[in-house]
């Protein structure tokens, strides 16, 4: 049984605003960039790298991470995961990065993330931008930018879909467990 | 996923299973080029080189690989061991075992040592070498050096030359291009290919001139000394005459073909130097890539539930 | 001590016997065998048979009576393997007289021969009179010595095969190893006339097979071990056969592996040489495949070959060329066999499984009953000169088999010490219901 929360048109407006917030907060775009993580913040990453060069007229740089080897889940997960690419072409120390996200849950993501990142250089910071929210934190991590906070329990499953994936843009809320 | 929770050899993997470490051996190789040639993905496991065959560059690639995944490694040399002291094998990997080992990779003269010690540990056993079996990381790194330089292995001319019977790089080798699809050529005396090998996939031949006609690739195996006392060939310079690869013979091969050799080798017996540094060869790059491949084998079996 | 087995299908070749009937046995002796077809009137009891008494002596003979039911199961001659490692002296570790008899009698044998590659080695005749007597007091079973060619088995001195047989021993062999001299081959065969005693030959070219672990071929290469030519064996044959045309002494080839050593054998028997063979049941049971795996209880000597082999083999058996199927029973210990591939010593522990993988053969029409009782009982006899037979007055060794129950085989509830069989968890029917050695019951569960 799936509900969809968020459309096409939702997702756009959500994106819009959070390049509006995150150049605000940041000032402009001065060693700024994206880092999307695999898979769902990377195309998310690049859409809001397309809105803030509308903004601000800067293309500012995107690139792309995989957590795979930072996972602290790798006994446990049913299935391995996939590696996956991690591109980052440009070096991350002293530069501001704005980790991105498609769906913001336990956390563990973003900490291996963060791992991840503190591997590649020493960034000057780090903010984190998710399209949603759906709580249930299990480490002490928050988002700086937020498109929608969905409240959920655990018995329910979030799936962002993307036109880059080939499906329509919307975000869906599952039961588990019903469907099979 | 892998399937099975060890790696002996590559009769014992799928096409989708090789193609899965080679895909993963690229993640890997991105790795090695960074500043941090580390990752934490499987800290706190333990791997231990248990090596009764002497190899420094096959141990220390190994070696370097576990460090990199952040694995605590042992190496267990069998001259300084209590194996000399007449140990039997299977209490060896039982001690090794009861010091926590996840990871045992070994080499051994005998065949059928990896599958031995695989039925009767929880630890996934890498196979580094068993006698004239197989040698399956360096046949998977030789695969991906040659999907690196080529783009794929399906299709394309493959000659191995050199003592097939005695070289398990050999025999690993055979299985996997075969199964990936290539055209695998055998060249090199007769009494150092047996006829049975044909019904391997692969075609045979006796001379260079013969074997090497279009190929895209050329893998040179090293000519133990010991053979020539056995009656395998007469002397090495009658093997370096007939079966040597020289820049003349190279040149029947195609434009663009890639010389590789596991190493070590013997320069102006199997392979002239000028070819072992010139621009056809790879030999440098397959070790590179051992480290990747071997990182992956390692990442990748360490996902398989036991 | 009376026995009386009732209504079992005795199969008795000696005398030509395939009936269902009864056996009485008397004091360690058969007294008579009672065919059914000529009692066909009277159901009763025989009339020969004395009235019972409860444990008491009537008339100086002990009429304690047992009676063993043998409706729906046949009634043989007891088992003689002329091929057995028995280990004692020296690798009791192994197995002992004790243990290796307890197991031929558990597979239907009466009588095994052991073969002299001991520590010491049986190249002498304390070393047999030692194993005799050892025998008499442990053994379960009958126990005859088969003697060393050579010194040693270093294949360079012949023994002494004249005192040796006086001492006990009914053949010499070297096995384990090939005689490599055809000279020291040669003055064996001839020698041995003189005592009128069979040369048993492992037949094995070492120089061919050297180190050598399993069957040369595609599976050799690709488990990377190294293999032995079928070659290996067929040379030698063909040598011995030489010889033993050459010197008109006895020659008996053991454990036949190969299509080409069958076609050599069959060849020089139409010949007229005095030249017999042998066969064990791993041979026409698996083929190499079993080695996949490197499970060394499949490691054999010779090793284990192709389907072609297999069919020769039951050819073989079937038109005679082969005379005998012995078990070349090589017990090891388990911590010997739990190792590499290329160091577990080579053997099958195959007493207590041989009957019924040979009854497999009857099934499939390749032998008749009474020809396997040949093979297993009566040949090796007329080899060695001894009985194999149901004939009145006769010593009392009987194997009675029921050949319906499907039992699994268990390794490790051999009474052999060895459990290195390839044969575990096979599901097998045609196992000894009660062995009876010299007028001795043996029976289990």
């Amino acid at each position: 049984m799936s509900k969809e929360f968020f459309n096409k048109k939702d997702i756009d407006r959500a994106l819009t605003r959070m390049a509006h917030e995150i150049t605000e907060k940041n000032k402009g775009t001065e060693r700024l960039c994206l880092v999307g993580i695999q898979r769902g913040g990377v195309h998310l990453a690049k859409r809001l790298a397309s809105k803030i060069k509308v903004i601000e007229k800067k293309e500012i740089p995107v690139g792309s991470l995989d957590i795979a080897f930072y996972r602290d889940d790798l006994s446990i997960r049913k299935e391995q995961t996939i590696v996956r690419k991690t591109d980052v072409p440009f070096e991350v120390t002293d530069l501001k990065i704005i980790l991105v996200d498609d769906v913001l849950f336990t956390g563990r993501s973003i900490r291996a993330a963060m791992d991840a990142l503190i591997d590649l250089g020493r960034p000057a910071a780090i903010q984190l931008a998710v399209l949603i929210d759906r709580g249930h934190r299990e480490l002490p991590i928050k988002a700086d930018y937020v498109g929608k906070n969905i409240p959920t329990s655990l018995s329910e499953n979030v799936e962002v879909q993307l036109e880059e994936e080939g499906l329509e843009d919307r975000v869906i809320l599952e039961k588990m467990g019903f469907e099979e | 996923m892998l399937t099975e929770k060890d790696l002996l050899g590559i009769k014992e993997l799928s096409v989708e299973e090789i193609n899965l470490i080679l895909d993963s051996a690229a993640a890997f190789k991105d790795v090695l080029g960074r500043d941090i040639k580390k990752v934490p993905t499987l800290r706190g496991k333990t791997t231990v080189n248990v090596f009764f065959e002497p190899s420094t560059r096959t141990r220390t690639s190994f070696e370097l690989a576990a460090k990199r995944l952040s694995t605590d490694v042992i190496n267990f040399s069998v001259p300084t061991s209590s194996v000399v002291k007449g140990e039997s094998l299977i209490d060896t990997a039982l001690t090794v075992q009861a010091l926590g080992a996840d990871f045992i990779i070994i080499r051994h003269f005998s065949a059928g040592v990896p599958h031995l010690l695989a039925k009767k540990l929880k630890a996934s056993v890498i196979n580094a070498g068993d006698g004239t079996n197989e040698h399956p990381t360096q046949a998977l790194l030789d695969a991906f050096t040659i999907k690196e330089k080529k783009e794929k292995v399906e299709g394309l001319n493959i000659a191995i030359v050199g003592d097939i019977a005695h070289s398990r790089v050999a025999k690993s080798n055979i299985y996997c291009l075969t199964k990936l699809g290539a055209k695998v050529r055998l060249i090199g005396p007769p009494t150092l290919i047996p006829e049975e090998t044909e019904d391997l996939g692969v075609v045979v031949f006796h001379k260079m001139e013969d074997g090497l006609k279009n190929v895209d690739v050329v893998m040179m195996l090293r000519i133990q000394m010991e053979r020539q006392g056995k009656g395998f060939f007469p002397s090495t310079e009658e093997y370096s005459k007939n079966w040597g690869l020289t820049l003349d013979r190279l040149s029947l091969a195609k434009g663009d073909v890639i010389v590789m050799h596991p190493g070590p080798m013997n320069r102006g017996i199997e392979i002239s130097s000028e070819i072992a540094d010139g621009p056809r060869s790879v030999i440098l790059e397959q070790v590179t890539n051992g480290l990747a491949v071997r990182m992956a084998v390692m990442y990748l079996l360490a996902g398989v539930k036991k | 001590m009376r026995i009386l087995i009732k209504e079992g299908h005795i199969v008795d070749p000696s005398q030509g016997i395939d009936v269902i009937g009864d056996i009485l046995i008397e004091d360690g002796k058969i007294k008579e065998v009672i065919s059914q077809k000529s009692d066909v009137r009277s159901r009763k009891a025989p009339p020969h048979q004395p009235p019972l008494s409860k444990g008491g002596i009537k008339g100086g003979v002990s009429s304690e009576l047992r009676t063993i039911a043998a409706e729906g199961m046949f009634v043989i001659p007891g088992l003689i393997d002329m091929h057995v490692h028995l280990r004692e002296p020296g690798y009791e570790y192994k197995e002992t007289i004790k243990t290796g008899t307890a197991a031929a009698i558990k597979g239907g044998f009466t009588t095994v021969c052991c073969m002299p590659n001991t520590y010491p080695i049986n190249d002498n005749a304390s070393v047999t009179e030692f194993i005799i007597r050892k025998a008499a007091l442990e053994g379960l079973c009958t126990v005859l010595p088969i003697g060393a060619i050579t010194k040693g088995q270093k294949g360079e001195e012949l023994v002494e095969m004249g005192t040796m047989k006086d001492q006990g021993c009914v053949a010499f062999s070297d096995d384990g190893l090939p005689v490599m001299n055809s000279l020291i081959m040669r003055r064996a065969l001839e020698y041995s006339k003189a005592f009128g005693v069979p040369i048993i030959s492992h037949c094995e070219d070492l120089t061919l097979s050297e180190d050598g672990v399993m069957s040369e071929g595609l599976l050799s290469i690709t488990l990377g071990l190294k293999g032995v030519p079928a070659e290996a064996e067929q040379i030698m044959v063909f040598r011995d056969i030489l010889l033993a045309e050459l010197t008109r002494g006895r020659l008996h080839i053991a454990h036949v592996s190969t299509a080409g050593s069958v076609k050599l054998i069959r060849d020089v028997k139409k010949r007229g040489a005095n030249v017999t063979a042998e066969t064990c049941p791993h041979y026409f049971s698996l083929t190499e495949d079993s080695v996949k795996g490197y499970d060394t209880n499949a490691k054999v000597n010779p090793p284990l070959r192709t389907k072609k082999d297999i069919e020769a083999i039951k050819e073989g058996l079937k038109d005679g060329t082969i005379d005998v199927i012995a078990t070349d029973h090589a017990p090891h210990n388990r911590d010997e066999k739990l190792r590499e591939f290329d160091f577990a010593p080579s053997g099958i522990s195959g007493l207590e499984t041989a009957l019924s993988l040979s009854m497999k053969l009857v099934d499939e029409g390749v032998l008749t009953m009474s020809q396997l009782v040949e093979k297993m009982s009566l040949n090796p006899a007329r080899i060695l000169g001894l009985n194999g037979t149901l004939k009145s007055g006769a010593d009392a060794d009987i194997t009675i088999l029921d050949t319906k129950k499907e039992v699994r085989v268990e390794a490790e509830k051999f009474a052999s010490k060895g459990k290195n069989t390839p044969f575990d968890g096979w599901m097998l029917k045609g196992f000894p219901f009660i062995t009876i050695s010299k007028g001795r019951i043996n029976e289990w569960q």
